[in-house]
Parts: structure tokens; sequence; C-alpha cells
């Protein structure tokens, strides 16, 4: 709980409201799934719920990218949803290289390598992005919002052609199968270890971003630019640099995606709007507010699932999200003090 | 009598369209075809007036106004289905017999009729307008949160509207019309005069937004694109304004939508997915942004890039237009007439939109 309090801002320190109320009501709600997952004989509601956590950490890995840039620059990124697609490529070019040109038989290998080498090409194309595009458009938030709409156009038609309609990765060994709990529940490995990823992912952004210099210069530029210039940080590097971080975790979610689904050209298109609902949620620059938002999402999602079609799931979760705006237009972490004038 | 340069263009363009298309027609030289599709391009044209409103003159980056056009295209579609099924003497239209739907659903009933079908579909987008703009401007939603939310909305409708269960007729849309006031949609003479009623209508439009922005009531939302907050102190009450703003806006698309369907004869929610009001937005910036005839310019060109480019190399369509939104971003950021503007005052033209210089942020 300490830890979690402590990821509430990057941008403005701590959480200033009464302090009990969040470990109160995130206390009520495991309590509640906990009643719920006991009396729950049949399994469909714990499966649910796990396809939910799932689903959630999924939107957290695309998110958290989109959040510190969010955070930093004050731009969305349209084309985050095509970074994810790029990871995924990777992970599909890395498998094809194992087993074409090195011809390793196991494919435990070649997902492990693809790890670090989707999050490094991602990022490297984001550094580009931001390189040659976004940097002449950090004063123009909704102009970079159609900018960056373009990109994704070319990015979605060039790897279409490359790459042709339809790839598949093929799942790793390792991760084949699933935790068999009881006869009628079975928690798939692949989805376990998307959860297992996310954690770590989480863990050492928060490392990042609070233990290391380089976080710790991403925080001030985040907080206050120009203050931050004037003490010698050289902001356009810390630009380049989270927009290469955040672009790179969004290779990463790709990478992990493809452990559940195909690797299709506009597979990015299928997140990035629940993405973009998540960093609106979570409130600007917020670790905690995106988790939060991310797995909220994710579970409402699945449960309203299990009780509608899945599409009016998705309008309902839009009627309570603007319904949410409402009470706390500034998300769910909002600035409190002098930071939050506009 | 000395004609200003604007006004001369504005004659002209009508010139062109109301009289030398439609008599080139009459002697064999354009074809109903090409006629039909300047047609659509007119209604596009009324779409992105509504977003210069919305976008160019009061700030507001709406990416819903897809979602409307197609409200309106809906509107007359289920009148003109309705028709073509009386017509074939049946009493639900095809698709819900597909469905196993036995009554004809509440919400098609208002639509027997032309003129409740009509007055609907400017109606129902600007009450959706109403209702979802009073939601998102009451607690100050704007900027990058605005478009999110707009998109997300754009997002969700689209899936609904791909339902069978809405009785909209699911991914297919609506089609098969067959007339429209008892005239035979695919005769050419219905094409022609369907034509002439767009760019009468799209003149009327133009004709309003120009009143609008012109009048005091469209100073204030330029002030609100400048600068909100200071609006806000000097008492105007900015959430009517701006919701004023977004509901005209929402009309407008309902119209062009409205006049939109009976020429191309049918509509799907693949018209108001996310990729086709982030392409009206496009025209928009593209044409000019914060001026009305940059909007019109802007769709027609972008338009006719697309049927060119979609006829003669379809695989590059998406690079160009992904290219356009760029550069367009990047390079002439008040679009193709800022462009023109800048030449224009190099050489020592003042044009009349100059005068009425938008300073956009």
């Amino acid at each position: 709980m300490e830890l979690l309090l402590k990821i509430n801002g990057i941008k403005s320190g701590k959480w200033t409201g009464p302090k009990w109320l969040w470990p109160v009501i995130l206390a009520g709600a495991v309590l509640f799934f906990a009643v719920r997952v006991a009396t729950d004989s049949s399994g469909t509601y714990v499966q649910n719920l796990f396809s939910g956590i799932s689903l959630g950490s999924i939107l957290i890995l695309v998110s958290l990218g989109l959040a510190i840039v969010y955070g930093l620059a004050g731009i969305i990124n349209m084309a985050h949803g095509e970074f994810l697609m790029i990871g995924a490529y990777t992970t599909y070019s890395v498998q094809v290289f194992f087993t074409n040109v090195l011809h390793v038989q196991s494919s435990n290998w070649f997902f492990i390598t693809a790890l670090p080498v989707s999050f490094i090409v991602a990022g490297l194309a984001g550094l580009l992005l931001e390189r040659l595009i976004i940097r002449h458009l950090y004063a123009k938030p909704l102009e970079s919002l159609l900018a960056t709409w373009g990109v994704s156009l070319i990015l979605i038609q060039t790897a279409r052609s490359l790459f042709g309609d339809l790839t598949a990765v093929k799942l790793p060994e390792m991760l084949a199968g699933g935790w068999r709990v009881n006869e009628n529940l079975v928690l798939p490995y692949n989805r376990l270890f998307i959860i297992a990823l996310t954690i770590v992912v989480i863990i050492a952004l928060y490392r990042t971003l609070t233990a290391t210099r380089l976080g710790m210069q991403i925080r001030a530029v985040t907080q206050n630019r120009s203050m931050s210039a004037c003490l010698g940080i050289n902001t356009k590097r810390i630009d380049a640099m989270t927009f290469f971080i955040g672009s790179g975790l969004a290779g990463l979610a790709g990478c992990a995606m493809t452990l559940i689904g195909n690797v299709v050209p506009d597979m990015g298109q299928t997140y990035i709007v629940d993405a973009f609902l998540t960093v609106v949620i979570g409130g600007v620059g917020k670790l905690l507010g995106t988790i939060t938002a991310g797995l909220g999402i994710g579970i409402f999602s699945k449960v309203l699932e299990a009780f509608f079609e899945a599409v009016y799931g998705k309008v309902l979760i839009l009627l309570l999200i603007m319904l949410f705006m409402q009470f706390k237009p500034r998300g769910i972490f909002p600035d409190k003090g002098r930071t939050a004038a506009d | 009598m000395q004609l200003k340069p604007a006004k001369l263009i504005n004659i002209l363009f009508i010139l062109f369209f109301a009289v030398v298309l439609p008599v080139g027609n009459m002697l064999g030289l354009v074809s109903v075809n090409s006629i039909s599709l300047w047609g659509r391009y007119f209604c596009f044209a009324i779409a992105a007036l509504g977003i210069d409103l919305i976008w160019g003159y009061t700030g507001i980056m709406s990416m819903c106004q897809a979602f409307f056009f197609c409200l309106g295209g809906y509107c007359m579609g289920m009148h003109l289905l309705l028709k073509a099924t009386a017509l074939q003497q049946q009493l639900l239209p095809e698709f819900m017999t597909w469905n196993d739907i036995t009554t004809l659903p509440w919400f098609w009933e208002p639509f027997h009729g032309f003129v409740p079908a009509l007055v609907l579909s400017l109606l129902v987008p600007a009450a959706v307008a109403f209702v979802i703009g009073y939601f998102i401007f009451r607690s100050r939603i704007k900027g990058v949160y605005m478009a999110i939310i707009t998109q997300a909305l754009a997002l969700s409708m689209y899936l609904l509207f791909l339902r069978n269960e809405t009785n909209l007729g699911g991914t297919n849309g609506l089609t098969n019309f067959k007339t429209l006031l008892g005239f035979e949609l695919h005769k050419p003479g219905t094409k022609l005069g369907l034509y002439l009623v767009t760019l009468a209508m799209l003149c009327v439009a133009y004709g309003c937004c120009y009143k609008i922005v012109h009048s005091k009531f469209g100073k204030v939302l330029q002030a609100i694109r400048d600068s909100e907050p200071r609006v806000g102190y000097t008492a105007y009450r900015v959430l009517h304004y701006k919701l004023a703003a977004f509901v005209v806006a929402a009309a407008l698309g309902g119209l062009a939508g409205m006049l939109y369907v009976p020429q191309t004869g049918i509509i799907t929610p693949g018209r108001m997915d996310v990729k086709a009001s982030v392409e009206m937005l496009m025209w928009v910036a593209l044409g000019g942004r914060g001026n009305l005839k940059g909007a019109v310019i802007g769709a027609l060109l972008v338009n006719c890039v697309y049927s060119y480019c979609t006829s003669v190399f379809p695989q590059g369509w998406l690079f160009i237009l992904g290219m356009l939104y760029i550069l367009t971003v990047l390079y002439f950021d008040k679009g193709f007439l800022g462009l023109f503007e800048k030449i224009g005052s190099k050489i020592g033209i003042k044009t009349n939109s100059e005068r009425y210089a938008t300073g956009s942020k």
C-alpha cells in the first residue's frame, strides 16, 4: 500500500486527500471479490475476473507509455497503437529469423529474445517519430493529433504491404497450457505471463522514475519545463528519452499480445481508444491513475460482457466514463494546488 | 460596380457548378456519374462547414462529425427504405425479415412521411449533440480530452450500429432504395436534380455559416477559441455558446448525411467509424481552418484526390493521405487558403478573409 501511495503522482508527489480513502476502497473491492470468488463454484466468475485482469494489464502496458508522454509533453500520440503493431511484427520477425536462419527448434528462445528486441525497435521508431515530426508540434497538441494519425495510416499501410494481412506468432512451449486450479477453472499461462510482465514493467518504470537520474529529470520536466531548463536539464533530450521509453513500452505490449492473438496491421487500433480512455480517466501523467483506470476498464468490460453483449458493454463503459467525468473531470487523481491551474 | 475578388470567386464557383456542369451534362460532355460524384462532394463540404464552425472557429476538436453525418443519413435512409418496401407491397424491409422481426420497430414509424423524415434527420443529430455536448461541456472537458471522448463515442456508436439488434441493417446498412417523392433515384434527371438541390443547400449552409461567424455570436465563438477563461471572466456563458456551436455543427452534419444518402443509394456504419471523422477534420485542416471557404475547398479537393488515387493506384492512397496529414500540420498550418494568402500578401493583394484575419493559435 505504501508503494501504491507513492506511485500516485509522478507529477505532484503525494496523494493529498484523506489517506485512508483509497486503501479502504481497495480493501473493500478485494474483500468483495474474495467473497464472490469463494462462493463461486462453477468458476465462470473467476474466469471473467481473470480475463478482465489480463485485459486490464494489456491496457496498462499500452497506456503507461501514452501516459508518461502525455504527462510530459501534453500531446496524445495517435500512432501509439502502431508501435504496439511494430512490437508484434518485430516478434514475428525474430521468430522467422530464429527458425529459418538459426534453425532453432525450441520456440522458447525466440520469445525471450523478442521481448527486449521489440522494446528497442519500437522505442527507436518512436524516437524517429519524435525527432522528425512531434518535436515541431509540442506547442500544438490538437494538430499533433492529426499529424500522428497520418503517421499511423502510413505505418499500417507499410505493415500491410510488407507482411500481408495475417500472420501469427507461434506460442512458446513454456507458455502453452495453463494452471489447473480445479476442474472448472484453468488459468492459461500466456495470460498469467502477461499479468506478470505488466507487474515487472510497472515496478521497473516506477524505479526508473523515482530512483534514477533520468527519472528525476523526467519528473522535473513534467512538473515545470522552463524551470528545469533553467537548472540545466536538457529538456529536448528528456523529451526524446521519454518518447523512447513510452514507445518501447508499447512495443513490449505488442510482443506480449502475440501470445493471445494474431498479428495484423491494424491491431493497434483495437486497443488504442481504450488506452486513450485509460489515460483520460487516470489523469494527466499519473502512474497509479493509469494502473487503476486500466484495471478498472479491463475488469468492467469483461464483467459487463458476461451480462451483455460485448458491444453493449463497451457503450455502457463509455456512458459510465462520461458520468465519471462529470464528477472528476481531471481524472481519478487530479493535481491539487497551484499545479492544477490551466 | 466593382466586385471584390472574394465575391467574384463565390460567383464563379456557383456559375461553374450550377450552370456549366449541368449544361455540359445536357450536351453530353459531362457524364451523370461525375455529376452525382460532385453532388456527393458537396455533401461532404456541408459536413466540413460544420467542422469548421466547431473546430476552426470555436477551437473544439470534435471527432464524431461523421457520426452526426450518418445519423442524418440513416434518418433519410429509413424513409427511402420504407418507401421502397411499400412499393414492393411488403410490410417490412428485407433485412428485418431475415432477422425474424414481425412488426416494424417503433422508431421506424415516424419515417413513413417525407417531411417528418426531413425534419428528423436534422433534429436527431442536433438532439444527440445537445445531450452529449451538454454533459461534455458542463464538466469542462476540453482540448485533447474532448477529442478522445468524442472519438470513443464515435467508436462505440459505430460498434452499436454494426449490430443487427439495433434494427438498422447491421454491417450492410440500409440500401435498395427506389424512389424519392415519386422520382426514381436511378434516373439521370433525378440525379441532376439532387445535385442541384445539394449545391443549393451548400450555398445556403455557407451563407448561414457566414452570417454566424460574422455575427456577435461568431465573435464570441472565436474569442472562446483564443482564450476561453477570459470569455468566461467577461460574464459570457461559455457553456451555452459552445453547446450552440456544437449543435449547429451536428445539424450541418445531419443535413449533409440526409442529402448524401439518396445520391449514393447506401448508408453503412462504415461511414461513421473513427477514420471517417478524422478524415473530415483533415479536409478542414487542409483547406484552411477558421475559414469557411477553406472548409469547402478542402472537402472538395481531398475527395477529388481520393477518387483519382483510388482508381489509379489504390495501394498508395493511404500513404498519400498520411503524408497529407503530416505535411499540412507541419508546413501549412492554415491550409491551402493560408498558403495562397501568404503568397498573395507577398505580391500585394489583400483578400477579404485576410481583413477579417483569424489568427488561430
